[in-house]
């Protein structure tokens, strides 16, 4: 027989075998129950090529077979399962995104190609949904990074109660989004307004400051979260770096722009990822404090763009993440949903990498 | 001569305290609003939303009410939330170390690339799977029989999809610090691979298990999305979240009730916060350096 064919079909039972042999195993413990050890395989009796394999790699009581036997049974309950709900899910959602999927369909669907991408681009809602994601996570970075930047520096300095405040800041950040959305949509439309005056009308009523509401929330949340990252960079920066340019006669802005900014351009490399990814994949926060509310004009350049004469409605704080839920779940366009799910991810995965290697060239090393 | 009074009094580090101070009660404006306004009437509510409670045993009144509500049932959705959080935390936890361990100690072409393929889990985002999941969900009753939706093992097997490729990751580097000897020592001494593993591996994971135990608690202990999705507002196993959620759309603008749930569905983790802030605060972001 050809050996290479042979090769080939070894390599093929060493996969099915690494899959069952949990089970194998599970068998096994069962018969030792009995007394009967199912691995008990004579290694010096004749066997044919393949018998000889599966008894010395697999199923025999040689060293190596225990071995693969025991790396098979530790790498196979997390590895299925994650093959399962996250490579294979993964996919079958490119699949599925290829397909006019919408619910009532489910295992009838028809294979429609492209078009789900198309028509997600011919919706304004979508491509304002788009954009409005966008800014919020250009500002989101933009607030987040700067408190916590600025929240670190004060903790850092030499004050007495710093533990206390830095556990303080850190604190918003234990809670659920979800919660921290209804927490503010009181503080918003209930606590504010009875003020009276200027602070009458919520924030979250009127569609051009809906986003700077959602803002204020997630810095609130997430700035103490960032802030730690920060103070352990800036404790990094070497005292001695500081002392020296003191003498040397640098004020305070010289220092930080100079010495301390360059020195932790690491930690604002992952600190803007942090805010980047999270920004973009916002749900729970966004749905609880407006459910993507209030409506408000489309702007007039998209609607240009659609050579729309009258500007529609659409939700301002209708971003992407909460957009491909309400796609699916209640407009029942599952397979556009889905579509809108890859443009996402493709989207998000370019603009994370695009950031890191941008940030990357600021970095000193020391 | 007063000046120097003022010059020595106010120093730019108390000037700096003060103002850390300050900061951080602003931060508690919030969590002080939501105490306050949990302790009052429906009426009161509306009509002074930020002065104190006149009578704070209405916050007993209101804990009472969530508690008791058939549609709210704070207790159960605690439950459910304890159960699904700590059996997916141990699962996580145990499943990935032994899978990173193995990946670790076993230098072969085959562990490379199944650790490659765990990390390429990390970049997908749950809002690309979560449509395909549901259906997974579905197909796997109709293929089983067992129902997977609303059930604690669905959603607790979910959660291990989601969690092996961060803490796999996580153990993987820390595993590859610990020097091989004390491995190879015990096979000489006798004992067998998983022996090894249970009895002396994961006792030296400690301070990287309760790095996983934070990061993955926290986000489960708090997730929405999931939940939602796999369970939904209406089911059986409804964790904390969940709750919340439907009493805020069920009984719309119910803001006493509201803000009751929602400290008491924070409670937990802020008590556990008060014991473990080191641990907490170590572990939410040394879990996100790397």
């Amino acid at each position: 027989m050809n050996i290479g064919l042979r090769k080939i079909n070894f390599g093929v039972i060493s996969v099915v075998m690494f899959i069952i042999s949990p089970f194998i195993a599970l068998i096994a413990l069962i018969a030792k129950l009995f007394k009967v050890d199912i691995h008990n395989l004579d290694p010096l009796k004749k066997r044919g090529p393949y018998s000889s394999y599966l008894v010395s790699k697999w199923l025999g009581n040689s060293g190596s077979a225990q071995h693969n036997r025991t790396f098979s049974i530790f790498l196979m309950p997390s590895l299925a399962t994650f093959s399962l709900f996250v490579i294979y899910t993964f996919i079958n959602g490119v699949y599925l995104s290829m397909t006019n999927w919408n619910g009532l369909n489910t295992g009838h669907e028809l294979f429609v190609g492209l078009s789900n991408y198309v028509s997600m681009f011919n919706d304004y809602g979508f491509v304002y949904s788009l954009y409005k994601t966008i800014l919020y996570s250009l500002l989101n970075i933009f607030a987040i990074n700067i408190v916590a930047f600025f929240l670190a520096m004060l903790v850092t300095q030499n004050l007495k109660l710093k533990n206390l405040y830095r556990a303080g800041f850190f604190l918003p950040n234990l809670i659920g989004g979800l919660v921290l959305g209804y927490i503010w949509q009181f503080i918003f439309n209930r606590a504010v307004t009875s003020l009276g005056g200027s602070f009458a009308t919520s924030l979250l009523v009127s569609g051009d400051t809906a986003l700077l509401g959602l803002i204020i929330v997630v810095t609130w949340q997430y700035a103490g979260y960032i802030m730690m990252i920060y103070i352990a960079a800036l404790q990094n920066v070497p005292q001695d770096l500081i002392e020296a340019s003191k003498i040397d006669g640098a004020n305070a802005y010289q220092r930080l722009r100079t010495i301390i900014m360059p020195l932790v351009a690491q930690a604002f490399t992952v600190s803007m990822f942090l805010t980047l990814v999270t920004s973009f994949k916002q749900y729970d926060t966004v749905m609880s404090l407006t459910n993507g509310g209030p409506g408000t004009l489309l702007p007039q350049w998209i609607a240009s763009l659609f050579g729309l004469s009258a500007l529609p409605a659409v939700s301002s704080n209708n971003l992407i993440a909460l957009n491909i839920y309400q796609e699916a779940f209640s407009r029942y366009q599952l397979g556009v949903g889905q579509a809108k799910a890859i443009v996402f991810f493709i989207f998000l995965l370019s603009v994370s990498l695009l950031q890191v290697y941008y940030n990357k060239r600021k970095e000193v090393e020391l | 001569m007063k000046k120097s009074w003022l010059r020595k009094t106010f120093t730019p580090l108390l000037l700096l305290e003060i103002l850390g101070f300050t900061l951080m009660l602003i931060f508690f404006v919030p969590l002080v609003l939501v105490i306050i306004n949990a302790s009052k009437d429906a009426a009161e509510i509306i009509r002074t939303p930020l002065s104190l409670p006149t009578d704070w045993s209405n916050l007993i009144k209101n804990i009472t009410e969530i508690m008791t509500r058939d549609n709210i049932d704070y207790l159960s959705a605690f439950v459910n939330s304890f159960v699904i959080t700590i059996v997916s935390l141990i699962l996580i936890g145990v499943l990935s170390a032994m899978a990173a361990w193995m990946l670790v100690r076993t230098k072969t072409k085959y562990s490379f690339v199944i650790f490659m393929f765990f990390l390429a889990g990390m970049v997908i985002p749950f809002q690309v799977v979560m449509l395909p999941l549901v259906r997974l969900l579905e197909n796997l009753r109709g293929l089983t029989g067992i129902p997977f939706k609303d059930t604690y093992h669905g959603v607790i097997l979910a959660y291990i999809g989601f969690g092996t490729p961060l803490s796999v990751f996580m153990f993987h580097g820390f595993i590859k610090s610990i020097p091989i000897d004390i491995e190879e020592a015990a096979i000489i001494d006798g004992c067998t691979k998983p022996q090894v593993f249970f009895k002396i591996v994961l006792p030296i994971l400690k301070p990287v298990f309760v790095t996983m135990l934070v990061l993955n608690g926290m986000w489960i202990w708090n997730d929405y999305l999931l939940p939602v999705l796999v369970i939904g507002l209406g089911g059986d196993v409804k964790t904390l979240p969940l709750s919340v959620a439907s009493l805020a759309g069920f009984y719309d603008k119910e803001w006493a009730l509201i803000l009751t749930s929602v400290l008491m569905a924070a409670l937990p983790v802020l008590i556990l916060f008060l014991f473990a802030q080191k641990h907490i605060i170590k572990g939410m972001t040394s879990g996100a350096i790397k």
